[in-house]
């Protein structure tokens, strides 16, 4: 269902993914509804920002250790990262346009 | 001429079933989600109480028919917030987040309410870290921990039930020394070996011992003043919830508590606008009686429109400027 804008990432590969540039990633699971209505929200972010910033998608499920190295006790949580650093943290339901502008002020700093 | 015939703000149970009604009677409603689209029972598993349903169903799976149902009739359900409306003017606008707007000869308004947090501005700023309003979404990350939930009524009483599936012991913060809840909830609860109780008490304070997750609860007797400090890895609160209505003050009545006030059914104080489910409802609060209400402001609406003298035939109608 996910747009294939939308990366990936795992517990394997995500300091390698995060490392470089703006980079949005939504914990989510399957059971949580309101991760379900985020993820539509999360897709049309992946497609505005494309070649700009990466957004991607992680469970929590399946990846425990990220969650539990970010303290990320609730989902869903969106985690922005800015050359491999944590820059911004939203729990919950957020409108996208809110999202958008928090991406792009980190693009343009 | 305005965009629409009638707009429905809000996903619940009560939008839902107004955009079928509408939907039904040729009038292609607008229905704008709202950023918890579904509602209150997209948070919810099993749903026992929903009738025609023996066996239950789960919240989220009943919200997806409702929504196929209403679309199904040729209700239009957008994505988005409303973040401004125009109540003084006719028709009616309501301007959304990307700044679109649409105008409306008839409203009906369902945004329902949502979860009411403590009043000590640390359960907020530790939400996502051990704080949660929600046991389905959160429940999940306290495997094998203690946890505590705060509140006493239906809602309270299921959190703590379904978190005894993860956590190694709920232990319920009640104001009172009686349960608001079912008997059916609390005969569930007091005969869970993973339950205990704290009466007559409040959370006065959620600490994280520098750490930016919980690390315990100060719980305060209410009788005795006295506090205790109560080490634990999560805090679910459940304490009811506040209508969301921050979009309507001063263009709509409320009561003292933020309600919409309706009359003669979903009637609002301002003639073409109706309120249905839990904005307008603080006494029954159910998926039901939500719904009903929803169908009550749909005939509504509909009556109110056919008395317009420039209100579009059906075949008008189907254009959308959205």
């Amino acid at each position: 269902m996910a747009s294939e804008k939308v990366k990936t990432f795992t517990d394997n590969n995500f300091d390698d993914e995060t490392s470089k540039g703006v980079v949005l990633v939504d914990f989510w699971a399957e059971w949580c509804g309101p991760c379900r209505r985020l993820a539509p929200t999360v897709d049309a972010l992946a497609s505005e920002f494309d070649g700009r910033a990466t957004v991607a998608k992680l469970n929590v499920d399946e990846n425990p250790s990220v969650p539990g190295r970010f303290a990320v006790r609730g989902i869903p949580t969106l985690l922005l990262f800015k050359e491999g650093q944590l820059a911004e943290t939203i729990v919950g339901l957020r409108a996208k346009e809110d999202i958008a502008q928090m991406i792009e002020r980190h693009l343009g700093a | 001429m305005a965009d629409r015939n009638v707009v429905i703000i809000g996903s619940g149970p009560a939008g839902l079933t107004a955009a079928l009604y509408t939907a039904r009677a040729n009038l292609k409603p607008l229905l704008v989600e709202g950023l918890e689209a579904g509602g209150q029972l997209m948070l919810t598993t099993m749903v026992e109480n929903w009738p025609g349903f023996r066996d239950g169903i789960m919240g989220p799976d009943l919200m997806t028919e409702m929504r196929a149902q209403a679309e199904r009739f040729g209700a239009e359900v957008m994505q988005g917030n409303v973040m401004k409306v125009d109540l003084q003017s006719r028709p009616f606008t309501m301007t959304f987040a990307n700044g679109k707007s649409v105008t409306t000869d008839s409203l009906i308004i369902a945004t329902g309410a949502s979860a009411r947090w403590l009043e000590i501005g640390s359960d907020r700023k530790l939400s996502g870290h051990g704080v949660s309003t929600c046991a389905t979404c959160d429940g999940y990350f306290f495997r094998g921990r203690p946890i505590a939930v705060v509140g006493g009524g239906d809602s309270a009483l299921e959190e703590a039930i379904y978190l005894t599936r993860f956590a190694s012991k709920v232990t319920v913060v009640h104001r009172r020394d009686t349960l608001r809840a079912s008997k059916i909830m609390q005969d569930k609860a007091f005969a869970n070996p993973k339950i205990e109780f704290i009466w007559d008490s409040e959370v006065a304070d959620v600490l994280d011992g520098g750490k930016g997750e919980v690390e315990s609860i100060v719980v305060r007797n209410l009788k005795t003043g006295q506090q205790t400090t109560l080490p634990l890895d999560g805090v679910f609160i459940a304490i009811g919830h506040t209508p969301n209505t921050s979009l309507f003050v001063g263009q709509i009545d409320l009561d003292e508590n933020g309600y919409i006030r309706t009359h003669a059914g979903s009637k609002t104080n301002v003639e073409g606008v109706f309120a249905a489910g839990d904005v307008q409802d603080h006494i029954y609060r159910q998926a039901i009686t939500a719904a009903g209400s929803g169908c009550m402001a749909a005939l509504d609406a509909e009556r109110y429109l056919e008395g317009l003298s420039h209100h579009h035939p059906p075949e008008a109608a189907l254009q959308t400027t959205t």
